[in-house]
Order: structure tokens, then sequence, then C-alpha cells
């Protein structure tokens, strides 16, 4: 069971939240200008990394909010969360 | 607002009020619990940050704003408010009072860019205390409810026996240390939330309130 911090409620058990993908994936600015490959690459492709990864987490059973986290996807180590706009913690990237 | 001769709880069919009085069967009864039926409860979304939202609140109400994560404003036995979320708190008037706490804040806050909707029908409100209210709501929930980390005033959104609820420490007695807490569930969750708090109270004697 992972203690997962959200950036409003503080330290929470794993089960009150639900993982949301990868994160920081940007929306093409002009999808009608997109190659049917460039577009499946923004919609399906992500990067699915041995070590840490930036990923969507929602609060479900507590503040309902979106937030992201740095989490070790080997070890499950959580390196911080952050509120969506904000940068991830130092050596997340 | 329902029209009140409409307004039914969702657990009017367990006929509360017929069951026997336990108090005296079990004078240490560790667990009291009972309903809190037809509360006022408004949901109010809006930004913290705008001073005229937090000053409009407070003259409507008369109580400030809870901006701290997780706690509330307001004494429990008259209109207060719980935090809910970093722009949504969730005002409650207690049963029998006048309706007009929403008619109040849609006034104030009529011009400003926020919403104020009544749910008073989407959860009832079950109220628990006594000597072992926490060990059973430990039985079913992951929050850490030792008197050094929660306390009267705190408010969790949080999970009890697999069921979303919003739970609010009201009271610790002065002199037994015993604590009291409001336990919101959704309508559809409180039947079975009810069975589940009446079994896992039955090891410490349970008194139901109708
Ligand atoms: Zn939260």
């Amino acid at each position: 069971m992972l203690l997962i911090p959200c950036p409003f409620c503080g330290k929470r058990e794993e089960t009150e939240f639900h993982h949301g993908g990868e994160a920081h994936i940007e929306r093409p600015k002009d999808p009608d200008a997109l190659s049917d490959e460039a577009w499946a690459e923004y919609l399906f492709m992500r990067t699915n990394p041995k070590g840490v990864f930036l990923e969507r987490w929602v609060h479900l059973a507590g503040c309902r909010r979106w937030f992201n986290m740095a989490r070790n996807t080997a070890t499950n180590e959580i390196l911080g969360s952050y509120k969506i706009g904000e940068k991830p913690p130092k050596g997340a990237r | 607002m329902v029209k009140s001769f409409l307004r039914q709880s969702p657990l009017a069919h367990l006929h509360l009020e017929a069951r026997p009085l336990m108090a005296e069967a079990l004078p240490a009864a560790g667990i009291s619990i009972s309903e809190c039926a037809h509360t006022t409860q408004i949901a109010v979304r809006g930004q913290s940050s705008d001073p005229a939202f937090a000053q409009a609140v407070t003259t409507a109400l008369g109580i400030a704003l809870p901006t701290d994560a997780c706690t509330a404003s307001g004494a429990p036995e008259r209109v207060h408010m719980l935090w809910m979320g970093p722009d949504e708190w969730l005002v409650v008037g207690p049963a029998k009072t006048d309706d007009r706490i929403g008619d109040k804040l849609e006034q104030a806050l009529n011009k400003l860019h926020c919403a104020v909707v009544d749910v008073s029908e989407s959860r009832t409100v079950v109220q628990i205390c006594g000597a072992n209210a926490r060990s059973v709501l430990d039985k079913g929930c992951s929050i850490d409810l030792h008197p050094t980390v929660f306390s009267p005033g705190r408010v969790v959104n949080t999970v009890l026996a697999r069921s979303h609820i919003t739970l609010h420490q009201t009271a610790i007695d002065a002199k037994s240390g015993f604590p009291s807490y409001d336990i919101y569930v959704h309508r559809s969750f409180a039947e079975y939330l009810w069975s589940w708090l009446e079994d896992a109270s039955r090891e410490y004697g349970l008194q139901m309130n109708p």
C-alpha cells in the first residue's frame, strides 16, 4: 500500500486515489495538420520508463482534485507531488 | 429544497424510532449512534484567494470561510462550514432551522464567480460518539484519528468501510475525553453504512438513539 501525498490534503492511503497515466502530455496545437502516425503518437504512445515517472493522480475519495506526482516505477519511491501547472520536484527530471 | 412533507431520510425504512433503546440493558455502552436527518447542506464553490468571495460568505453566514485544508468553521450545533477541497465547501445547517441559508448565500454571492447548490438530499448524517467511537472508525478508515493529530474541527473526505464519506470531529468530551463525529454518507450507501456501524459497534455495546 502506498501513502500518496495529495498536495492539498497531505498523505493518504492509495485506495483514496486513482491513477491517470503519464503527466505533461501536451495536446497538439493544430491536430488537423498532423499525420495519422503523429496523432496516434499523441493519443497512445507513452514513455513507460523503469525509474522516475511523472504521472497524474486524482484524489477521488478526498478533495477530488487532479495533481502530478513523481514516482520511481521500479522501487515505488515517491519523490514528491505537485499541483497542475507547477514544476516537478528537483531530481525528478 | 424539497418540500418538507416530501423529505424522507434514506434510513426511514429502518424505523429507528421504533427500536428499543438499549441504554438500560447496556449501561456501559461504548458506542452511541444516531441519525441526524434533514440537515440543510449547501455546496459552495469559489476562489478563496478572492477577498470579495470570502467576505461575502462571512457576511451571509456570520462565520469565516475555512481556507485551511481539512478544517471546519462555526459551531457544529449551528450553521457551520466544512472544507471539501481547495475551492469547495459544504455549508451545513442543523435540521429544523430556517431554510434561508441557501437564499442568503445566493444573495450575497450573486455577482461573484462562484457556485451555490443545495445538496441537502444527497447525504444524510450519522452521529457517533462514546468511549469506543474511534476504535469503531479505525476498523474501516485509514485516517489517523488519534487525538494528537485529529481533534474537534477536523474534517476529512475519505473512505469508511469502502463507502465515500465526509468525517467531521465535532467535539471531545472535556471530562471523559471521548470524541463525537458526524459522518456524511451518500443516501444510497446510508443503509449499508448504518448496518456496518451496528455490526462494528456490537463488541463494545451499542446504544441507538432515534
Ligand atoms: Zn486531496
